[in-house]
């Protein structure tokens, strides 16, 4: 297993769990949405093919109603 | 034909709407499109874990083919958080642009100018388009232009706030001293106040809560509309100036006696 800071919450992954699958199980279609790892952004094409390390710090976003 | 032009890119509505607030998407919809903006603005903000996403995004309700979809930095308190959350939302739109902001103070909503300077720099050495919100101050609007900013957003009065155009000759010097396009923010309650900003000279606006919290959004979003395209349209023609005294409109000679 694969300890995370996921927004701001402690949470629990399968060793190789990929930030797509991540999404994924968060019901959310990786168009519009962003994630921030260790304070760096994650270029979309690397969602499939970046798997989360123990300790990582993500911040998963996307884009709500706002003036 | 009268275009607005930002960074190369041209607009033939000068009204920019945001999309928070609204009671439904459906209504924001439909006010978007009455409205004719084609800028909108977004907000970037954590997924809730604890809720699955429904498929369904409010930007299923957008036409971004018409609309140039504006994330901000609403929120944001610190230069690295503004600077964080711009880059974020320039990966999830694929934009470059952000409305910047920074604010500096929880009850007013007021703007930190040093770190919106400071901000503005950074963004702008990183290849973004960036439309800082700030206080209607002319030095500072200069400052933000030197920075390389895309055009500044001025606010009428505080987020939020309805109070319209507190100081239209702030607003009349800050398009005195600078060259990029000015684009008023914040504060606008209703279509006098945007025909005001418009008739000033300024050569765009962004109205949220005046559109959302109306009573009829959609009917206030036309209201906007019609009210920014005739304040421009007056603003073009030549208002005359203001005197004291009455001048006729009729003849004096040939009065009968």
């Amino acid at each position: 297993m694969v300890r995370v800071r996921l927004n701001g919450v402690e949470r629990e992954f399968e060793d190789g769990t990929t930030v797509a699958a991540l999404l994924a199980g968060l019901g959310r279609a990786p168009q519009w949405a962003a994630v921030e790892r260790n304070r760096d952004v994650l270029p979309r094409a690397a969602f499939p093919t970046t798997e989360l390390r123990d300790g990582d710090v993500l911040e998963v976003v996307h884009l709500v109603g706002g003036g | 034909m009268d275009t607005l032009t930002i960074a190369s890119r041209e607009f033939h509505s000068r009204l920019f709407l945001g999309t928070g607030k609204y009671p439904t998407f459906e209504l924001m919809r439909e006010a978007l499109e009455r409205s004719g903006t084609e800028v909108v603005t977004v907000a970037v903000r954590r997924v809730n874990l604890d809720e699955a996403g429904s498929g369904k995004s409010m930007l299923d309700f957008i036409d971004t083919k018409r609309c140039l979809l504006l994330p901000n930095t609403a929120g944001c308190y610190t230069v690295e958080e503004a600077v964080r959350t711009a880059r974020l939302a320039r990966e999830a739109l694929g934009t470059p642009w952000v409305k910047l902001e920074v604010i500096g103070d929880p009850k007013t909503l007021f703007p930190d100018n040093e770190g919106l300077l400071a901000a503005a720099r950074t963004l702008v050495g990183e290849g973004f388009v960036v439309l800082p919100y700030c206080l209607d101050d002319p030095v500072l609007c200069r400052k933000l232009q030197d920075a390389g900013c895309a055009a500044v957003m001025p606010l009428a009065a505080p987020i939020g706030s309805g109070l319209g155009i507190r100081n239209p000759h702030n607003l009349a010097i800050i398009l005195e001293s600078v060259t990029i396009p000015v684009i008023v923010d914040a504060g606008v309650g209703t279509a006098s106040d945007a025909a005001v900003a418009m008739e000033l000279g300024c050569h765009g606006l962004l109205c949220n809560t005046g559109v959302a919290g109306a009573k009829d959004p959609v009917m206030m979003a036309e209201a906007m509309r019609d009210a920014v395209a005739a304040g421009r349209k007056a603003f073009l023609a030549g208002r005359i100036p203001k005197k004291r005294h009455a001048a006729a409109s009729s003849p004096t000679q040939g009065m009968i006696e």
